[in-house]
């Protein structure tokens, strides 16, 4: 039989070439989706079998739940992309040509993605990030329109700069356990890196995570690195957008988290948590005051995924079992509510012809699945019960009171901000009155309705395997 | 012995940190491509006499791979883009040159004051090596940040690449699958640049980044 974790990475890199050899796109679409479910299969195969950790790859605790939300995810994204592309086709956007090539993307951005998760090679994860970086932008440009280009440019110059720091401090990592671990291939291997952290050189360590939080921190979106996320995600293809939030910004913040644990292991090294607090709460601030002004659609939902990314990254800095528990809660849940609104929104802003949140109005009267999935999903990512992001937090809340009252403070003041923004536009799309065409839409429901159910159950009832998981891998983050 | 193949290894590195400063006050592209191909050329002799002293045969690779993909083939790809977008006259810098030239003195006052103390512990060649790279990147960087015009901050890019590879090459035996990869993420880097120009090309009949800005229009 083979590997599990070798299918992950192989029917994403297949499937890549196949669809590059298809030319039909309903073909192309299916296969797509396929493929995406086969890796999914694999990835659950994972929790079930696990290899031993080689010099390459390590399937543990920590990858493992973001090797089968990134399947998920991106499963239901397919599905989701066969409905949208199809319409994209019909409106003349998109051509046949276009279509090859963005699903030979689709499957190499995931391979990239997992090939990140599952990298127990500093080197190879920082390969496999820029990879699945770099389809990305190809995707991004794909309608070719101004604005398209200019965001994938924009992309491209800080993604590059980002993942040229990120490198940086990975050669730095690599000085720091040369003396300690050997010459030679033994001191990049990240389980071993994390078995001698303790004798590495601490202040070549906290300089190389200085570098590696700037560079991988400019893929998760962190202020003031964030300047290429909106556009991209407002610019791009819709699936892309999900993809994007649901799943590149999580892979860049587990590179880091994998970073911080080396950090952790060392005594003398200094302290990962101020800076990644004092970070995220700046993001959070700031995307909380940049929500009021959006006008797009996708853009408004962009700045929040950045707002969530300084919660997650602001959890992880708190750490402790609660603070780790939270931000690893707070990323799954993330990823499956904000994917779910982009679903809803693609194919709204498809009905509509325009992202324009001032010529979209009234969509629970005119599309009620869509608008009020649309309703569910926004009252989910700004934090209302019963649903899951509710509960991570909470907890992230209660947690930063329990250690800095005046920190919490102002994650609250954040949370509100984006809280009164989100709703504001959310009654407006949603209630307001009706605007736009009318037609009905050939929508692909289920997977916007699958996230949703899963972000309710969480919020209503984590099943107790789960949160002992959870708990452990919080207890491995330090 | 170990004195003079010191010497010669931290001449190459500072000569690659002069020939960025070079970079900063050209005006023509035609002219800034030609530093881009003398930067990578400096940067095959740095990586050869590395190769050299610390005997180690790969990083002859990395260092023929610097030659002839960045020395030659890039700049001259770059050149005909630049002379078919008919751009081979001025470029607008942000800022003035003067300013740009003592904020690139400024970062490599920064890097050396940030790497030595903390990499003491490391032989010296990797230590100056580490240092003077981290200059590269972050003149590299600079250039970026101050040019407005697409090629040039492509060839900023490079240069801030250029600089990264210094530093995996005086990292004493760094696995070769870093160097490969770098050398790889050039090519697709580039071959992204390359669709882009074009595309760009098409659109806007300019590859001024600014230019990309005033489409943006009412959007917020």
């Amino acid at each position: 039989m083979i590997d599990p974790v070798v299918l992950v990475l192989l029917i994403p890199l297949a499937a890549t070439a196949l669809l590059a050899a298809i030319p039909n796109y309903r073909l192309g679409a299916a296969l797509n989706a396929a493929a995406c479910l086969a890796t999914f299969g694999a990835s659950v195969g994972l929790l079930l079998h696990r290899p031993a950790a080689g010099a390459y790859l390590l399937v543990d605790d920590l990858n493992v739940v973001f090797v089968v939300l990134n399947g998920f995810v991106a499963a239901t994204t397919s599905l989701f992309s066969a409905s949208y592309v199809g319409h994209e086709l019909a409106t003349g956007r998109l051509t046949p040509r276009h279509l090859r090539f963005y699903h030979a993307m689709f499957q190499l951005m995931l391979f990239g993605m997992n090939l990140a998760l599952v990298a127990n090679n500093i080197g190879l994860m920082w390969v496999a990030v820029e990879l699945a970086t770099l389809t990305t932008v190809l995707m991004v440009g794909l309608y070719r329109t101004p604005e398209a280009l200019e965001a994938a440019w924009k992309y491209f110059i800080l993604g590059s700069v980002g993942i040229a720091l990120a490198l940086f401090g990975t050669i730095l990592v690599y000085l720091a356990a040369r003396p300690v671990v050997g010459e030679g291939l033994d001191a990049m291997v990240w389980t071993t890196l994390l078995a001698h952290a303790r004798d590495f050189d601490a202040p070549l360590l906290n300089i190389a995570f200085v570098f590696l939080l700037l560079g991988y921190g400019t893929k998760v979106g962190l202020v003031p690195l964030h300047a290429w996320l909106p556009d991209a995600h407002a610019e791009g293809p819709t699936p892309i957008s999900a993809v994007l939030s649901g799943l590149l910004l999580n892979v860049a913040l587990y590179a880091l988290l994998r970073f911080k644990m080396l950090l952790a292991a060392n005594p003398l090294a200094l302290a990962p948590g101020p800076l990644m607090i004092a970070l995220g709460l700046l993001t959070v601030l700031f995307a909380g005051v940049m929500l009021y002004r959006r006008r797009d659609v996708k853009r408004l939902f962009a700045y929040s995924s950045i707002e969530h990314m300084g919660i997650i990254v602001f959890a992880f800095g708190l750490a402790g079992p609660i603070g780790n528990f939270a931000g690893l809660l707070q990323m799954a849940m993330h990823s499956l509510t904000k994917s779910a609104i982009f679903f809803s929104v693609g194919h709204l802003a498809q009905v509509k012809g325009t992202q324009r949140i001032a010529e979209i109005g009234g969509v629970t009267e005119t599309h009620p699945l869509l608008g009020w999935g649309l309703v569910a999903g926004v009252s989910a990512i700004v934090g209302l019960p019963p649903f899951g992001v509710f509960a991570a937090e909470f907890l992230v809340v209660t947690s930063a009171f329990a250690q800095h009252p005046l920190l919490a403070v102002g994650l609250v003041v954040g949370l509100l901000l984006a809280f009164g923004a989100l709703l504001l536009r959310l009654t407006q799309v949603a209630f307001g009155a009706v605007r736009g065409p009318l037609q009905p839409v050939r929508a692909s429901h289920l997977p916007m309705l699958a996230h949703l159910a899963l972000v309710l159950v969480a919020g209503v009832w984590l099943p107790p395997p789960m949160v002992a998981w959870f708990q452990h891998v919080a207890e491995l983050l330090g | 012995m170990h004195g003079l193949s010191f010497d010669i290894a931290h001449m190459l590195a500072g000569s690659l940190v002069l020939v960025s400063f070079l970079m900063l006050y050209q005006v023509r592209l035609t002219a800034l491509l030609h530093v881009l191909a003398l930067h990578a050329l400096v940067l095959a002799a740095s990586v050869a006499w590395q190769a050299h002293i610390q005997d180690a045969p790969h990083l002859y690779v990395t260092a023929a791979m610097a030659l002839g993909f960045k020395a030659l083939l890039i700049p001259w790809a770059l050149r005909r883009i630049v002379f078919r977008l008919g751009i081979h006259r001025e470029i607008e810098t942000v800022g003035g040159i003067g300013l740009t030239m003592l904020g690139g003195m400024a970062l490599v006052a920064l890097s050396l004051q940030v790497m030595l103390p903390v990499t003491a512990m490391s032989d010296p060649v990797a230590r100056e090596d580490i240092a003077l790279a981290l200059s590269v990147v972050l003149i590299g960087l600079l250039m970026m940040v101050t040019r407005r015009n697409a090629v040039s901050q492509v060839v900023g890019f490079l240069s801030l690449e250029n600089g990264i590879i210094l530093a995996a090459t005086g990292a004493r035996g760094m696995p070769l699958v870093v160097e490969i990869s770098v050398a790889f993420s050039v090519l697709i880097a580039f071959i992204v640049v390359g669709i882009f120009l074009f595309r760009i090309r098409e659109r806007f009949d300019t590859v001024d980044v600014g230019a990309l800005d005033e489409v943006r229009g009412g959007r917020a």
